[in-house]
């Protein structure tokens, strides 16, 4: 802490932070935008879009991303909601918020794993169906398919919206509820007018952030399938990984560099969102 | 409060009940509500519990099951006997602590310094520890495996030779978004420049400052910044396997492709019950006065 006074205090953060990720995220963009033999081309960005494999993967990602964070945007504020309302500070609101942190940011391979045991050939969930006479396996429904690894997606998706949007339901203050009432509003007339406008700068934020989450996610689905999920992180670790073909490597940085474009698209809409959210919500 | 069609269509019939000019019946309608918990709640609670415990009670029912076709404990028995899961355990604790003991050092003092001498500077910070989230685990095990690939035999030897070197650097990277925040809010809550004020002019020095003033006023942020990073660490396998280290999770994978999925299993539900306490845990120390350690990192 010598050098406490002018700029010193910042060098060791700033110093580690460039070596470990500014360093590692040089090295991706400078391979995504050089020529083996070291000479500046935009070559890996077209060859990564007029690849029909690379394409796919791009659209199976987007689609995937799409309704895993619809989906967990609307069962999230629901479960959020209804905890909300519930006795504050009890056991359930701890439960809750604990176990969606576990599941939101830090369980990917163990989901997989339960989803295997629940939904998996033997399933304890697959063969309940059988009995009942519904056999998914032979009605075309796979875990490895997309249909099969977005469910899991689903499941850190619905925590993930509990632990962005509870903030905002706790900021609605009961104080307009009443006030609006008092003015002779209906509870339609307080949600339509005033619950709404108020929340749905963060919930539009929130669901841009499960979209992103989705899109750069390859945890679970690694557990899952592996890297022949048709999936942009897929691709990326078997161009990197593979030694498929002479170059490859190149195409996975560029697919990389994508990828974090796209997440940055996903992040400047959330900053946008979020300053209206924080208008009403403090 | 209530965010669904359940709610909305009670709302439209007590309005509907008012225009048709009956006694009005809000008193009667807030009892009955009080008396019998809402279908709107109670139907997401059902399905939660459905969606959130089933699997976890397959996957408990599926790690009793063992190689021999027998129901018993033996799976979690594994991670003290079979060497392979014991050896990639240690690995991956060893990551943790040192990860957590990184964070701490690094986030800290540059917190404590930022807050105290260029308060212009939050943003930044708060912008740079995001950047993680920007860059996808994936992407991030490329750029290092670039890295590999190129360096030197003495870098190689150094750094990229053993996962505790060549991981625990990155993940402290990994949980700067969780870390900064967390400490962040617990250097926000006390009246740092009173306390700094008072144990510089009592002559003390800076680290004695740092150590036996600050921390002490900050623990359990700074316990909590450790709690999350210890689950990071503990969770982490894209970069690890990609990078084919064999840390615990990447582990856990591999003895599902070699078909012992009943040990795989066990060993999940043990991270998810490890994982489940150290944030349980948190929730405990944020009420307490100076922490308010959390899991929301946005």
């Amino acid at each position: 802490m010598a050098g406490f006074g002018g700029w010193g205090g910042i060098v060791p953060f700033a110093a580690y932070v460039a070596l470990f990720l500014g360093l590692p995220l040089y090295v991706v963009v400078h391979g995504a935008l050089t020529t083996d033999s070291n000479h500046f081309t935009f070559s890996n960005f077209s060859t990564t879009f007029s690849y029909p494999s690379y394409r796919q993967a791009f659209e199976n990602s987007l689609i995937l991303s799409l309704w895993t964070s619809l989906l967990g945007a609307v069962f999230g504020i629901w479960l959020a909601a209804a905890v909300v309302t519930a006795k504050p500070g009890g056991m359930l609101h701890r439960i809750v918020q604990s176990s969606s942190g576990v599941l939101a940011y830090f369980a990917g391979v163990p989901l997989a794993f339960a989803f295997i045991a629940a939904l998996g050939e033997v399933g304890v969930a697959t063969l309940l169906l059988r009995h009942i006479g519904i056999n998914l396996y032979t009605d075309g429904f796979t875990l490895s398919s997309m249909l099969g690894v977005g469910l899991c997606y689903v499941y850190f998706q619905i925590p993930l919206m509990v632990i962005l949007i509870t903030p905002a339901l706790e900021g609605l203050r009961p104080e307009w509820q009443e006030a609006a009432q008092g003015l002779g509003a209906s509870k339609l007339g307080y949600l339509r007018h005033v619950a709404v406008p108020v929340l749905l700068p963060s919930v539009v934020g929130s669901t841009l952030i499960l979209f992103g989450n989705a899109f750069s996610a390859y945890a679970t689905a690694l557990a899952l399938v592996g890297s022949t999920l048709d999936i942009v992180p897929a691709q990326i670790d078997s161009a990197i990984n593979g030694n498929v073909e002479v170059g490859a490597d190149r195409l996975g940085l560029a697919l990389g560099v994508e990828m974090i474009l796209v997440i940055l698209v996903v992040m400047v809409g959330y900053w946008l969102v979020q300053r209206r959210a924080r208008r009403w919500l403090q | 409060m209530s965010f669904t069609g359940m709610g909305g269509f009670r709302a439209e019939e007590l309005v509907g009940q008012e225009l048709a000019g009956g006694p009005l019946p809000t008193a009667g309608v807030r009892a009955r509500r009080r008396g019998r918990p809402r279908v709107w709640r109670v139907t997401i609670f059902v399905l939660a519990a459905i969606f959130f415990v089933g699997p976890l009670l397959a996957a408990f029912k599926f790690s009793l099951l063992q190689d021999n076709g027998h129901y018993g404990f033996a799976n979690y028995g594994q991670i003290l006997s079979n060497s392979a899961v014991r050896s990639s355990l240690t690995t991956s604790l060893e990551i943790a602590v040192i990860t957590a003991a990184i964070v701490v050092i690094l986030m800290l003092p540059t917190i404590v310094w930022v807050r105290l001498r260029q308060p212009k500077l939050t943003p930044v910070m708060e912008l740079v520890t995001l950047l993680p989230i920007v860059i996808p685990p994936v992407v991030m095990a490329a750029g290092l495996e670039v890295l590999q690939e190129d360096a030197p035999q003495w870098m190689i030897k150094l750094v990229f030779n053993h996962p505790l070197t060549a991981l625990t650097p990155f993940y402290a990277v990994l949980a700067m978004p969780f870390s900064y925040r967390a400490i962040d809010t617990g250097i926000r809550a006390i009246d740092l420049r009173t306390l700094v004020d008072a144990s510089r002019n009592l002559g003390a020095s800076w680290s004695s400052t740092l150590l036996r003033v600050i921390l002490p006023n900050v623990q359990t942020a700074v316990l909590g910044a450790m709690f999350l990073t210890v689950a990071l660490c503990l969770g982490e396998v894209v970069i690890a396997s990609l990078l084919l280290y064999n840390t615990f999770p990447v582990e856990m994978v591999a003895l599902r492709l070699q078909s012992h999925v009943g040990v795989s299993v066990a060993l999940s539900m043990i991270t998810l019950l490890f994982t489940f306490l150290l944030l349980f845990l948190l929730s405990f120390l944020a009420q307490r006065r100076h922490g308010a350690a959390s899991v929301r990192v946005l």
